[in-house]
C-alpha cells in the first residue's frame, strides 16, 4: 500500500521532469527556456532526496539550479538583441537525428535493465560500509570523497581551478548590476549572513550527516553572488592577490597532505585512521574557500577590474 | 511493477537521449549548453538510480561522491562555454 | 486527533496551493497572476507549514522548519514585488501589459 502510494509520486515526479525538460529543451523563448531549466533543477534536487541522496540534493539545488541559474540568466543579459535563438536544424535532420537517438536510448534501457536485473548489492559499497570507521568520518558519501577515493576529488578541484584559470584568460568580468531596490537590498543584507552561517553548519556537519566542502562551498558563492547582483559596495571582496590564494588554496592544502602521507607512510593521500578526521575538516576548510571562490568567479565570467592593472580593457 | 530504481533510472536514459536531441538539432549555443547540461543531468540519475536499493537499504555512497564532483564540474564547464561565447561575440564586434 | 488537526491543515494548505495554481494560469496579466499566486500560496504555505509541525517532536527540527517558513515568506514577498515592479518599469503608465506570453 505505502510503496504503491510512493510509486504514484514517482510516475508524477518523472512526468514533470520529462515535461520541464523538454520545455527547457524546446520553449519558443530563450529565457522561457532557462527559467524551466532552473525549475527542472529543482524538481531534480527533489528526485535526489527521493533517491536517498541527500548531499546530491543539497549540491543540485545550490549548483546545478541555483548558480547554473544565476550564470545563465546572466548570459542572457549579455546577449544582443538581434540574436534569433529559434533557429534550428531543418524539419528533415531533426527527424533523422530523433530516429538515432531513439535507437540508442532503446539499447541503453535494454543495456540498463540487464544490469538492474542481476544485481544485488554492490561490493565496493560493503567495503565502503566495512571500513567506514577507520575513514575519520561517518556520513559515507564524505569519506568516499575525501578519503577513499580522495584522489578524485583532488582532481576534481584541479578541473575547477582550470575552468576558473579559462574563465580569468578570456577577459573582463561583466559590467556590475544596478544597486537593488530597498526591498531586496534588505532581503540580501538578511540573507548572506544566514548564508555564510549555513555554510558554516555544512562544512561542520558533512562529517556525519549530509553536507561537507561542496554544498557549503557553493552556498558562500551564492552569499557572494547576492551582494554582487544587490550592488551592495559594503560587501567587499579580498583583493586580488588574497582571492587567487584562495582559489588555489584547496588544491594545494590537498596536495600538500597527499605529499606528506607519501613521505610517512610511502602511500600518497593514505590517511593515517587516528588522524583522518582533523586531515579530512582540514582538507574541506580550504576546498570550501577554494570552491567559493571559484563558484562566485566564474559567475562574474571574467577577471576582476582590479586583477591585472598592467592590462588595458577599453570595453571595461 | 517496476521500483523506483528503475524508473528514475529509464527517465535518466530518455533525458539523456532528449538532450542529445537538442544538442544537435538547435542550433543557438545557449540552447546547447542547456541541452548538454540535460544530458549531464540524465547521466547522474542512472548512475544515482545503480546505487539505490530500496528504501530500507543504505545506497551505494561512491556514485554519490562521483555525482557530487559530476554537478560542480558541470557548472565550472557551463561557466566557462559561456564566457567563451562572450568572448567570440566580443571578437566579432571588434 | 493531532493526525487528524494536522491532516487537516495540510490538505486546506494544498487547497490554498491549487487555487493560487489557477490563478496562475487563468488571470489574464502578470500583475493579476502575481496577487493570485502570492496570496494563495503564503497562506498555503503557512498552513502546510504548521501541518507538518504538528508531526514534530524534536524542537531543533521544528526550528529548522520554523526557519525554512521565515526564509520562504521573506523570499516569496522580496521576489514577488521585484517582478511587480518589474512589470511597472516595462510599462510606466501603470496599464495592465499584455501577456507577455
Amino acid at each position: 500500500m505505502k510503496a504503491g502510494a510512493l510509486l504514484y509520486l514517482d510516475l508524477i515526479m518523472v512526468i514533470l521532469m520529462l515535461v520541464l525538460a523538454i520545455g527547457a529543451l524546446h520553449a519558443r523563448s530563450l529565457r522561457h527556456a532557462v527559467i524551466l531549466f532552473i525549475v527542472f533543477g529543482l524538481v531534480v534536487a527533489l528526485a535526489w532526496a527521493r533517491l536517498r541522496a541527500p548531499d546530491i540534493a543539497l549540491a543540485e539545488a545550490a549548483i546545478g539550479s541555483g548558480l547554473a541559474g544565476a550564470l545563465l540568466l546572466a548570459a542572457l543579459r549579455d546577449r544582443r538583441p538581434g540574436d534569433d535563438a529559434t533557429r534550428r536544424a531543418p524539419v528533415w535532420q531533426s527527424v533523422a537525428v530523433g530516429g538515432l537517438v531513439t535507437a540508442l536510448v532503446v539499447l541503453l534501457a535494454w543495456a540498463f535493465l540487464e544490469v538492474q536485473g542481476g544485481r544485488a548489492n554492490e561490493p565496493l559499497a560493503n567495503i565502503v560500509q566495512a571500513t567506514l570507521h577507520e575513514s575519520g568520518v561517518s556520513n559515507p558519501v564524505t569519506a568516499v570523497l575525501l578519503n577513499f577515493r580522495a584522489y578524485d576529488t583532488l582532481l576534481e578541484l584541479t578541473v575547477l581551478l582550470a575552468a576558473l584559470l579559462g574563465v580569468m584568460s578570456l577577459g573582463p568580468q561583466r559590467s556590475p548590476m544596478r544597486a537593488a531596490e530597498p526591498m531586496a537590498a534588505g532581503l540580501i543584507g538578511w540573507l548572506i549572513p544566514l548564508l555564510i552561517l549555513a555554510g558554516g553548519y555544512l562544512l561542520w556537519v558533512g562529517a556525519h550527516a549530509p553536507g561537507g566542502a561542496f554544498q557549503a562551498g557553493a552556498l558562500l558563492a551564492a552569499a557572494a553572488v547576492l551582494a554582487h547582483l544587490g550592488g551592495r559596495r559594503e560587501f567587499q571582496l579580498p583583493g586580488h592577490t588574497r582571492l587567487r590564494l584562495l582559489a588555489v588554496a584547496g588544491c594545494a592544502v590537498f596536495t600538500l597532505v597527499g605529499v606528506s602521507t607519501l613521505l610517512g607512510s610511502g602511500v600518497l593521500l593514505q590517511l593515517p585512521s587516528d588522524w583522518a578526521g582533523g586531515l579530512i575538516l582540514l582538507i574541506e576548510l580550504f576546498a570550501t574557500a577554494s570552491i567559493a571562490t571559484a563558484l562566485f568567479l566564474v559567475y562574474l565570467g571574467g577577471h576582476p577590474p582590479s586583477w591585472n592593472s598592467r592590462e588595458v580593457h577599453p570595453d571595461a | 511493477m517496476p521500483d523506483a530504481a528503475t524508473l528514475y533510472g529509464l527517465l535518466g536514459i530518455v533525458l539523456a537521449g532528449l538532450g542529445a536531441h537538442a544538442a544537435i538539432v538547435q542550433r543557438d549555443s545557449i540552447r546547447r549548453l542547456l541541452a548538454i547540461n540535460v544530458m549531464g543531468v540524465g547521466v547522474f540519475l542512472v548512475l544515482i538510480a545503480t546505487a539505490y536499493f530500496g528504501p530500507n537499504q543504505d545506497p551505494d555512497p561512491i556514485p554519490h561522491a562521483l555525482v557530487l564532483t559530476g554537478i560542480v564540474v558541470a557548472v565550472a564547464a557551463t561557466a566557462l562555454a559561456l564566457a567563451l561565447l562572450r568572448a567570440f561575440e566580443r571578437s566579432d564586434d571588434e | 486527533m493531532l493526525d487528524v488537526i494536522s491532516l487537516l491543515l495540510i490538505f486546506s494548505g494544498l487547497a490554498f496551493y491549487l487555487a493560487g495554481t489557477i490563478g496562475v494560469l487563468r488571470m489574464p496579466d502578470t500583475l493579476c497572476r502575481l496577487h493570485a499566486v502570492t496570496k494563495a500560496d503564503n497562506l498555503g504555505l503557512g498552513l502546510l507549514a504548521s501541518g507538518v509541525l504538528l508531526q514534530l517532536s524534536d524542537p531543533l527540527q521544528m526550528l529548522k522548519l520554523l526557519l525554512i517558513w521565515v526564509l520562504v515568506l521573506a523570499a516569496s514577498a522580496t521576489g514577488g514585488q521585484l517582478i511587480a515592479r518589474h512589470t511597472l518599469d516595462q510599462k510606466p503608465n501603470g496599464d495592465p501589459p499584455e501577456d507577455a506570453r
